[in-house]
Parts: C-alpha cells; structure tokens; sequence
C-alpha cells in the first residue's frame, strides 16, 4: 500500500504538523532515542552513587551481593532477553505486514515475559531479602562484618532494581495498550511507529538490567 | 516506507542465541577469581550485550547518524558525571589534614 | 521568498486567539502559541510569589537587627525565594514562553514534533508549581535551594519533602520541553531553512535542549535519592554509617551548574535578534555565536565542582574545575564580542527591546567578569559565601537573563498579541529597571568583598548604608516590573493594531500575521535567504 494509500484508509494517522508519514516515523523514534538518553542520565545519577560507594566499600559489597541468588539474577536476565527478542519480532511482523494475531502473538509473549521477570524478582528475590531481613528502612538486621556497608549495598540494591521494575511496568502497560491497537489492525508496513518507539523503550529496559545483573550480583567473583 | 529495513528473523535469532551465549560467559567468569579482571570482564561483556541489543534490536545499524550520536552523547554525559565526581572522591586523601585541625575525620579510603 | 506584508493585514481575522473560545480551547489546546501563554500566565503568578519573599527579605535587612521576621523564617523566605525564582520562573521562562511560541514559526513549521506531549509538559509544571505552593503556604523549607545534607535529608524540620517533590515533578515538564525542540529543529525545518540559515535564537534554544535533556533526570534522581534518606533514614548521605554529604552535592551540582545555563543561553538567544533587528545588520561572525551556544552547553557539564571549592572537595579535583570554569568564559566573551561588532557602524535604534538588549550585554559582561574571581580557587576562599556571589549570580540571572526575557516579551509582544504596547511607557520602565537594578545589586558586590555572609537574617552594623541602598535599588526595581506589568495588559485590549511586522524586521515569524493563525503559515514558506538579511531593507525611524 502506497503512502498516500495509508494515510486515506486512516486519516487519524498523519499528525498534522507533520509534512509525511516518513518524517512522522523519523521524529518519534527521534523522540525516543533522546528520552532514553535522559534515561540513561536518570539511572546514571544512582549509579554514579553506586560506583562511588562500591570503589569505597568493596569488602561490604561483596558481602551484600552473596546474599543475592545468582541463579535468580541470572534466569531473569535470560527472560528479558528473549522479551526482547520477541519485541523485535513484533515489530518487524507489522514491518511486513503479517497478520494481526502474528503481531498480537509477540506482543503478548513478550508481556508475558516480563510479567515473569516481575514474578521472579518481587516473588522469589524481595520476599527472601524481606524474611531475611535485609530491607533496609524497613527491616534491616545484620550481624556480620560491615554492617552500614552492606546496609548501604542493600539500599542501592533495592533502589536500581525498584526503579528498574517499575520501568518495567510502564514497558508492560505500553504494551498492553499496544495490544489494543493491534487488535483494531492499526498497524502495517505504512504505519507501525507506536510498536517501534516502544520496541527501543523495551530494548533500554533490557539493556539496563544487562548492567544490573552484573554490578549487582557478580561483585567480586563467587 | 522508503528506506527502512527490514532485518532477517536469522538475525534476530542469531543475536539472540550471542546474548544467551555471553550472559552464561559473565555469570560462569564470576566464578573464576581474576581480582579487578572480574569487574573489567563483567562490564566489558555488559558493554558487548549493550551493543548487540541497540545495534541490531533497536536497528541502530540501519538508522541515520543521528541516533548514534543522541546515545554516544547520553553515554558521554553520565562517563562526564562519574568520573568527574569519581575524581573528588578519590583523591581527596592525597592532601592530608593538617595536624593540629583536630581528629582525622576523612573519608575511607579505597580498598 | 516575498510576502506581500501589506495584503496580510487585509486577510481573515481568524488567528490563533479568537479562533475558539472558551475555556475547554485554552485548557484542552495543544497550539504551541496558545501553550507558551499558558506558561506565560503561570510563571508571571510563581514570580510574583517568588518576589514577594525578596521584598520580605530586602525589608529585613533594612537594619542590621532588623524586627521584621525571626531568623528561621528569614531561612525560609531564601530558600522558598530561591527556589520559585529558579525552578518556576527563570528556568521555563524564555525556554516555555518565548521558545514555545517561535520555534515553529522562526522554522517554518506549523508546530512542535509532539504537540500533546507540549500540552502534558504545561500540566506537569502546573502540578509541581502546586506542590511547591502547598510547601510555602504550609511552612516553607529552610533548606537552601540548594538542599544540602545532611541538614535537608536528617535535621530540617521544613517541607522539605513537598519542595524536593514540586522540583522533581517540575523537572519532567522541561525534559519534555527539550525534547519537544530538539525532535522539531532537526525534523520539521522548512524547505530551504538549513541549519545555517537558523536564527541565533533557534541555535541557543536548542544548545539549552540539549542541557535539558541531559542535566534535569540527574535532578530528578538526587532529589529522589534525598527523598528516600529523609523518609527511611538508610545513610546514603549520612556519613555517620559511611554515607558521603558532598555526594549530594556532586549530583545536585551536576545539574545545577548547567541549569544556570539553561537560564541565560536563550536570552543570549534574544539578544542576538534584538542587536540584529535593531541594529540593521547581520549579525558579526554567526557561526562563532552559533558554535558558542553548544560550546557553552557542553563545557557548562564540567564546572559544577566551582559550587564546592570550600566544601571539603579535593584540591586536585577543584583545580580542574578551576580551569574548566575560566575556559566557559570564552564562548560567552565570543558573544559579547561579536554583538559589540554588530553594534559597530549598525543604524541604532534605540526602542524598549534594544534597550533591554543593550543592558543584557552590559550587565551580563559585569556578572560574568565576576565570575572569574569566583572561578579562581584563591579568591573565592574570601567570597564564597558572601554577598559578592549573591550579586555575581543575581547580574547574569536578573541583569541577564531577565532582561532577555523582557526585551524578548517586547520584541514580539505585537507578534504575540496583535498589539502595540505603548513605546514611551515601555522605555521609561526599562531604564526604571536598569537603574534600580544596579542600585540593587552593586552594593551586594561591595558587601560581600567586605565579608558580609549570605543567607543571614542580621549584620554586622557597619554594613547598613549598603543594605539600605540594595533595599531601596530593590524597591525602584519592583516598581520597574509592575509597569510593563500595567501597559503590557492595557495594550492587549487598548494598543494600537499591530501589522505583520512593525519592526520590519527579518525572520520567518514576521512573514505571517499578528496574531499568526492557527497553522503559522497559509503555505509552508521556502527559505531562500540568510538569516538577518538586513542590507536590503531601508531602516525605518523609531517613532518618537
């Protein structure tokens, strides 16, 4: 289907200060790739802290980060990257025009997926760190060797996967709206902007626990 | 759409399987005592995953100049931020207090 | 490309104003002229609070025992002054006032890349305006609006939580803002608009962008990070369990140092276009002052230790900042330059805009000179603290960047409103400002070299005749704004008509009607001239 094609079968799709569907594409993901740019600044602000800390205090950091379950970490890492890999399919099945359920099959798996990742992390990880009492704020005892340190361990701990998870929420709330559009056929090779912006969105939240998973559970080897 | 790409499924699939494939390297090398070789190595792998995922997922291969430059200059920015702080932190204890300032109260050092 | 300015006038009525009416248009608009007077509105409101805590604090300091408030209140009078005047008054001000109502016009675009996230921006600030509020009304913060721990994160007993929360929220409304103009620069310039074909004003908006996007999550984190220690008491900055309090200060730096920037670029933005229409001629060397913006924005990321030199910070790392901070002079002292080349020979016009223009470049020069004493390690051991930096910072911000912004709202008042505003008033009140403005902050130079401290409620009495004469500069400024104030509201119902271009100025903005209709241009216009082609067009007299 031509361009012009697109636009007449439906006309909500050209924003109108928007000379072309192509330049519309071009300025959202644009728009994208510089909010994940403030993103990146966002987490960096934490782990700007956390670098700090963990160069001052490495004995109490590896100390923390042994409480941590390296399979956990790393069978959640396996998960958002096959989301991710199943978020790229999405998109590109709407680059090629695949059916609606195709599209809608992706998507699903790949929330499915990160519905899991959640389950694992506040499920399996939280509550274990809770009923072992290493919350701190909440309920934080430890009676080992440097305990402000592997307070201080916890709190970035919590903090960088807290706000990582709560990115990832909104990742899944997008997507379930974007499940909606697909539903009501709103993509095709003219017009799948919406998925691909929120296809790097999905992509950044998976590049940052590619960090996390190792600055959090692999300090100081095992 | 003129102009975009359209990346094979093989692709997809084949960085996917690398992605896997390093994950596994970076938690089995956390194993392995290596000193700092162990943090170099886990973000150096981190940085190769970072690089897998924007260029061909996020199809920063195929896209104009300028996507490349708006994440090189966030990546900049937050390497401007740590280091810069980093270099306070880390170097404060190269001045030592004077003697007569009192008990020494400085941060501690790095280990 | 030539428009018959004549046959504009004559055209439909229908412009952006009375194209719908009701409140639901204003409060629903996703107009990118219509959103810039939204924030027009608001951030008037959240300077006159702002304001009136400084007229509070100038009457305090009248006396050097002065009985008009208790110490602590005077704590909050600063920092709730401190606060308002730069998160909710002169960092949205040009950026979200003026920028959102040219940038799509000076490019030639019908609006910015994302309108209703243009639309969401306003609503954000609106919210963190309101929380901030609600911490003024409710008992203030004491802190500073600096924030420092550990007395903001462990002993303040102020709102601290509502202020680091409207800040926090706030923050988000100028990311979207800096994205909204990058995305709209790069993607939507008209046909023929190259990049060096920009307005100046275009250039410094974007280098402000880009500081946007990158400097203001770095704010949002740390406010986020000090919330957390305030609420559950974990030690991030407590050094007590190992925590570091000039952490704080780095991250809290590292955004606020650029965001000066943020404040002064556009209106360096401005008065490039006023020192050009008003002056008849290109402006002197475009590519340095073009380059100079983004050199300025990316060398402001590396001097935010110069806030720290006496904190406790290495001297290794001060020295860097030292020297990083005497070389963000150049691009600035570049722009001086190249305006006073502009200047040189030009046909002189000397109308409200030109004269805020002509002040900017004067005061702005005398605020960043000072800068250089504080730059320097050894000097600002003595004037860290003092006065001398309260007026250092109050020239680039009210001396520059204020007087940007008012040269800016004059300049294109008649664009904005349709209207003329009354040119004796308006020039009366500018020279009103200027004057009251260094009699306010002049002597603050003169304190602070002395060794009176800032942020205290009461001095050492041999300091009282220069307080006295800041009180009364202060007072002769405060009349200065309330007239535009007055006249400015006056014209809009009671000003004469104005054309498409009464300055006959050069620029896409002035090739379509005042008001421009709703979609800017009847036809997207093709650029085929330099920016401040003036040499063509014969000067026209200022009226008398």
């Amino acid at each position: 289907m031509s361009e012009t094609a697109a636009t007449n079968a439906h006309p909500g799709l050209l924003e109108k200060q928007f000379e072309s569907l192509q330049t519309q594409h071009e300025a959202r993901k644009l728009g994208m790739w510089i909010f994940l740019a403030t993103e990146v600044m966002f987490f960096g602000g934490v782990l700007t802290a956390y670098t700090l800390y963990r160069e001052m205090y490495l004995p109490g950091f590896v100390q923390g980060s042994h409480f941590l379950e390296v399979t956990w970490g790393a069978v959640n890492t396996g998960v958002l990257i096959l989301s991710s890999l199943t978020m790229a399919l999405a998109v590109r099945s709407a680059q090629v025009g695949a059916r609606k359920l195709v599209t809608l099959g992706f998507l699903g798996i790949t929330m499915l997926l990160g519905a899991a990742f959640l389950a694992i992390k506040f499920i399996f990880e939280w509550r274990h760190d809770y009923v072992e009492h290493l919350v701190p704020g909440i309920d934080f005892t430890y009676a080992g060797p440097h305990p402000a340190h592997v307070q201080l361990f916890f709190c970035f701990y919590f903090f960088l996967t807290g706000l990582h998870a709560l990115h990832l929420i909104i990742g899944i709330g997008i997507l379930a709206v974007l499940c909606l559009m697909a539903w009501r056929g709103r993509f095709s090779p003219q017009y799948y902007s919406s998925l691909e912006v929120a296809g790097l969105y999905w992509h950044f939240v998976d590049i940052v626990w590619i960090f996390l998973f190792p600055l959090l559970y692999l300090i100081g080897g095992r | 759409m003129q102009g975009q790409h359209i990346v094979p499924v093989k692709t997809y699939v084949g960085v996917f399987v690398a992605l896997i494939l390093l994950a596994a390297l970076t938690t089995a090398l956390a194993y392995v005592p290596m000193g700092i070789g162990n943090t170099v190595a886990a973000l150096a792998i981190a940085v190769a995953k970072m690089a897998l995922v924007a260029l061909f997922f996020m199809h920063m291969r195929y896209d104009k100049g300028l996507t490349r430059i708006v994440i090189i200059a966030g990546l900049m920015w937050l390497a401007i931020m740590i280091t810069l702080t980093a270099s306070d932190e880390f170097t404060r204890h190269w001045s030592p207090i004077p003697s007569n300032w009192g008990p020494a109260i400085s941060m501690p050092q790095k280990q | 490309m030539s428009v018959d300015v004549a046959e504009l006038s004559t055209r439909s009525c229908v412009h952006y104003l009375n194209a719908s009416y009701g409140i639901k248009s204003w409060l629903l608009t996703t107009d990118h002229k219509r959103i810039g007077l939204l924030y027009l509105v608001s951030i008037t409101f959240m300077f006159l609070v702002g304001a009136g805590a400084a007229a509070l604090m100038r009457l305090q300091l009248l006396e050097p025992y002065g009985a008009i408030v208790q110490p602590e209140t005077y704590n909050k009078l600063f920092s709730i002054h401190g606060i308002i005047m730069v998160f909710f008054f002169l960092i949205p001000s040009i950026p979200a006032v003026l920028g959102n109502f040219l940038v799509p016009l000076m490019i030639g675009a019908k609006d910015v890349a994302f309108p209703k996230l243009n639309l969401l921006s306003w609503y954000i600030f609106v919210l963190g305006s309101l929380f901030t509020l609600y911490c003024v009304i409710f008992g203030g913060v004491d802190t500073g609006w600096t924030f420092y721990t550990p007395f903001s994160s462990m002993y303040s007993n102020t709102h601290v939580l509502a202020a680091a929360l409207g800040i926090f929220v706030t923050g988000f409304s100028s990311i979207l803002t800096g994205l909204n103009f990058i995305v709209t620069i790069h993607r939507m310039r008209a046909p023929g608009m190259t990049w060096f074909r920009l307005p100046l004003f275009i250039w410094s908006i974007y280098a402000t962008s880009i500081i946007f996007v990158l400097g203001t999550p770095v704010l949002a984190i740390t406010l986020f990070l000090l919330t957390l220690e305030r609420v559950l008491h974990v030690g991030i900055f407590d050094p007590a369990v190992g925590g570091d309090p000039l952490l704080f200060q780095h991250l809290f730096w590292f955004y606020s140092h650029p965001a000066v920037y943020i404040m002064v670029l556009p209106a360096m933005g401005v008065v490039s276009e006023l020192v050009a229409a008003y002056s008849r001629k290109r402006i002197y060397g475009y590519s340095f002052v073009a380059f100079s913006s983004l050199a300025i924005a990316f060398i402001s990321f590396l001097v935010w230790g110069h806030h720290m030199f006496v904190s406790g910070q290495s001297i290794y790392a001060g020295l860097v900042f030292s020297l990083m901070s005497f070389l963000v002079a150049i691009p600035s002292a570049i722009k001086v330059f190249n305006w006073t080349a502009t200047l040189y020979k030009g046909s002189i016009s000397y109308d409200a805009p030109m004269l805020y223009a002509l002040g900017f470049i004067g005061l702005f020069t005398m605020g960043g000179l000072t800068g250089l004493f504080l730059a320097s390690l050894a000097t600002d051991v003595h004037l860290n603290g003092t006065y001398f930096v309260v007026a250092h910072f109050h020239y680039i911000m009210v001396g520059g960047a204020v007087m940007g912004f008012m040269g800016g709202i004059h300049f294109w008042w008649p664009k904005i409103t349709g209207r003329l505003y009354p040119d004796k008033w308006a020039r009366l009140a500018a020279l009103i400002i200027f004057a009251g403005f260094n009699l306010t902050f002049f002597p603050q130079f003169m304190l602070g070299y002395l060794g009176m401290p800032r942020r205290y409620a009461v001095y050492p009495a041999q300091f009282q005749v220069l307080n006295v004469m800041s009180t009364a500069g202060a007072t002769i400024l405060g009349i200065g704004y309330m007239i535009p104030l007055i006249y400015l509201l006056w014209s809009m119902r009671y000003g004469p008509v104005a054309g498409p271009n009464p300055w006959r100025a050069k620029g896409l903005e002035w090739q379509t009607p005042s008001p421009p209709p709703e979609e800017n241009f009847e036809e997207t216009p093709i650029v085929t001239e330099e920016a401040y082609s003036y040499a063509s067009v014969p000067p026209e007299k200022s009226r008398v």
